[in-house]
């Protein structure tokens, strides 16, 4: 009777687990194929996007008037950019994929450059139309390719989930379609950058210059060390951690931490010149008792202690307990928008927090700033009608293709936004147009 | 008699129901002595807007936060009432701020602390001007009163780190939404909590920075959720609650700290498997990270 008993309650037992073996099976397979349809919707949409593109191209070559040209452009920039964030959503992180990015990103940045130009009075010229006609037929040699490694994948029904295997345990042998693919897709392009250098597709990014403003002798660490305490407020005796930067730094720096439990400071300071990048203060902020305004006076004393000059507040805003000032460079009334600082008060008792100085010294020189050919006025007609100007500055700005133009600045309201808008003061170019917004309703607090 | 009894303790209880909910608002006295300028945020804001308000200067919603909007009808009243035009409520313009409108503080607190949609012009009976948020469409008051007491609740409920938050907006940098400080603040707190202060805005610059590089997605939660780019996100660490410096350390990398200099890849040296990490140029070590190109 008892064997009988336990034969049973071991029989149940068994069934019960082999029940929720296979219960937990079934949904670590769902969990696995969820995965895998979003490997595969990446990378289908990836094929089908660079299949339109290349569309887009041949037909933006075939058409006769060039002034309708631009949406065709926005077209494909806009599909360059979806591509884009395809290919960031597959798991190629560990496959050298980077030249198609900077591929697509180059189509993307001719496109968008040539589709916001006024292309009635600026016609694509012969260059242009020449970078165009080769990217549409370097597009084509990637949509060929894509379009291989795609069907062949479904025709042998691989799994994107075996690539990121394949590609996490390293293996060398990795012998797999798509890796395969996406790797000769990445050899091609090596091929084409080269040939893509005389276009003027080159990269203009206008943050890629040496530092313009760090001059002075190579000071060394026991100098950075003396200027850090002074600039931490501590004595003497405290610890403080200095290091060097390595070679992948754009300038040498000094970094020196400081920890002393309820308070951590940390500061970047150039080799040269012993100019302080980045301050970074971190201790418990208690309850505000001094007002924004107060705070901007502390941080104006602050960056004129710091041999900062002629800088003017563009924007403040209160955080938690902790206010956050952006300083732009004036040079003789006219606002370099380049040359920023941020500097950060702790609104309990007006404490500096931090300062943000890179823009500034990588920015920052004397300007040969020309006088404007257009009159105030004359500016205004280029605005949008609707718009309602309030304030006018004269302001420096990098304009889409990276050069520093000289404009007027007008902010402005249509109906319940505020707009900053950049009228070249040369020959009346709308160079930029932002909304302005930096607040937004609580979500939290409804 | 027992009814009686019953409805005596019924008619008790909603009447100190009542009682709390009117209790709910502090009290709050005119403008404090400080300057109030753009960007602040709290009860002076308040003020401001609903006095800019009741003489029909300012058209947007009274939300304790001082943005573009309560700028130029600050500008456009100290303009009109030929006070200097410089954007700043001090004391001059204030003082005939104050001459020249009313404001029934409590009255105004308690539409923010329900979260009611309101307005304050001059002129309109006060009860015209609200309607609850949860009354669809454009129904007046009705039902206003049994959803208050728990949006009350939510308001206390939520704001754990900051109680004193009476503000219905808060202020953002240009550009982001708070969903995306959340986001990157989530990744953050997964990433690198045990890190320094430096190196948990050090990894938020690393994203932003990834966001503006060629060879990455151009969203912020196209670089989060890259495949195999973030250990937190691929073993799910980024779904923990980040604290509030997690926070404020993406707030400090959005407004423009960059403590890697530049950095795209960051990587732990003591658990880093792959060699090719290991031949990028390093910038610099903060914490247990190394920052590199």
């Amino acid at each position: 009777m008892l064997r009988w008993i336990a034969i049973i309650a071991l029989a149940v037992g068994v069934a019960g687990t082999a029940a929720w073996g296979y219960k937990e099976h079934q949904e670590k397979n769902a969990i696995l194929i969820q995965a895998e349809n979003t490997y595969q919707r990446a990378f289908h949409e990836l094929t089908y996007n660079i299949d339109l593109m290349h569309d887009k191209i041949g037909t933006a070559i075939a058409m006769n008037s060039r002034e309708r040209l631009s949406p065709q452009l926005a077209e494909i920039w806009r599909l360059t950019s979806d591509s884009l964030s395809n290919v960031g959503q597959l798991p190629l992180t560990l496959l050298p994929f980077n030249k198609t990015e900077e591929f697509l990103s180059n189509i993307g940045e001719f496109t968008y450059r040539t589709a916001i130009r006024d292309l009635k009075k600026d016609p694509l010229s012969d260059e242009e139309l020449e970078t165009l006609e080769n990217l549409y037929s370097q597009a084509g040699e990637i949509k060929d390719e894509l379009r291989q490694v795609q069907h062949t994948a479904m025709e042998n029904n691989l799994r994107w989930m075996d690539v990121q295997l394949a590609l996490a345990t390293e293996d060398e042998q990795a012998d797999n379609t798509i890796i395969d693919g996406f790797k000769t897709v990445e050899k091609k392009i090596e091929g084409f950058s080269e040939g893509n250098i005389d276009s003027s597709i080159s990269g203009t990014s206008s943050e890629d210059h040496k530092y313009e403003n760090v001059n002075g002798t190579k000071i060394n660490e026991e100098k950075a060390l003396e200027y850090s305490r002074n600039l931490f407020n501590i004595k003497q005796t405290q610890d403080l951690k200095i290091t060097g930067t390595g070679d992948g730094a754009d300038i040498p720096l000094y970094s020196i931490a400081y920890n002393d439990g309820n308070k951590s400071a940390y500061l970047d300071l150039t080799q040269q010149g012993g100019h302080p990048i980045t301050l970074l203060v971190d201790r418990p902020v208690k309850e505000k008792t001094i007002s924004l305004n107060e705070g901007y006076k502390k941080a104006k004393d602050y960056i004129q202690k710091h041999n900062f000059e002629n800088m003017e507040l563009l924007n403040s805003s209160e955080y938690g307990n902790v206010g956050i000032y952006t300083y732009i460079y004036n040079q003789d009334g006219v606002r370099v928008f380049a040359d920023a600082i941020e500097v950060k008060v702790a609104l309990d008792n007006g404490d500096i927090l931090g300062l943000t100085a890179n823009n500034y010294y990588l920015n920052h020189h004397k300007r040969d700033i020309p006088k404007p050919i257009l009159s105030s006025n004359e500016a205004r007609d280029f605005v949008n009608p609707n718009v309602d100007i309030q304030e006018e500055y004269l302001a420096v700005i990098s304009n889409d293709l990276g050069e520093e133009v000289l404009t007027y600045e007008f902010l402005g309201i249509l109906g319940d936004d505020t707009y900053r808008i950049f009228i070249n003061a040369e020959d009346g170019t709308e160079e930029k147009v932002e909304k302005l917004n930096g607040k937004e309703i609580n979500y939290a607090g409804i | 008699m027992t009814i009686k009894k019953y409805i005596f303790i019924i008619i008790i209880c909603l009447v100190a129901i009542g009682l709390q909910e009117t209790y709910n608002p502090k009290e709050v006295d005119a403008f404090t002595n400080q300057i109030v300028q753009r960007g602040s945020v709290g009860d002076d804001v308040i003020e401001l807007q609903a006095r800019l308000q009741y003489i029909g200067y300012y058209k947007g919603k009274i939300d304790g936060v001082f943005g573009w909007g309560t700028y130029w009808a600050l500008r456009n009243f100290q303009k009109d009432f030929s006070l200097d035009i410089d954007g700043l409520a001090g004391l001059k313009t204030r003082q005939k701020l104050v001459d020249a409108s009313k404001f029934d503080g409590k009255w105004v607190h308690t539409q923010i602390a329900q979260g009611n949609d309101f307005t304050y012009y001059g002129g309109t009976p006060l009860s015209e001007q609200t309607r609850s948020k949860k009354g669809t469409g454009g129904k007046s008051n009705t039902g206003g009163g049994e959803a208050a007491p728990q949006q009350g609740a939510q308001n206390t409920g939520n704001n754990n780190n900051t109680p004193e938050r009476t503000t219905t907006a808060v202020n953002v940098p240009q550009g982001f939404s708070q969903n995306d400080i959340n986001l990157m603040a989530n990744a953050v707190h997964g990433e690198a909590r045990g890190e320094p202060y430096e190196g948990q805005v050090a990894v938020a610059a690393v994203i932003l920075n990834r966001v503006e590089s060629s060879s990455f997605p151009n969203t912020v939660a196209g670089v989060i959720f890259e495949p195999r780019a973030f250990t937190a996100v691929a073993d799910g660490q980024i779904w923990l609650t980040p604290n509030e410096k997690a926070r404020e350390a993406v707030l400090d990398a959005i407004n423009g700290w960059d403590p890697t200099g530049n950095a795209i890849y960051y990587f732990n040296p003591d658990t880093a498997t792959s060699s090719w990490i290991w031949g990028r140029p390093q910038i610099k070590r903060i914490g247990k990270h190394i920052f590199c190109k």
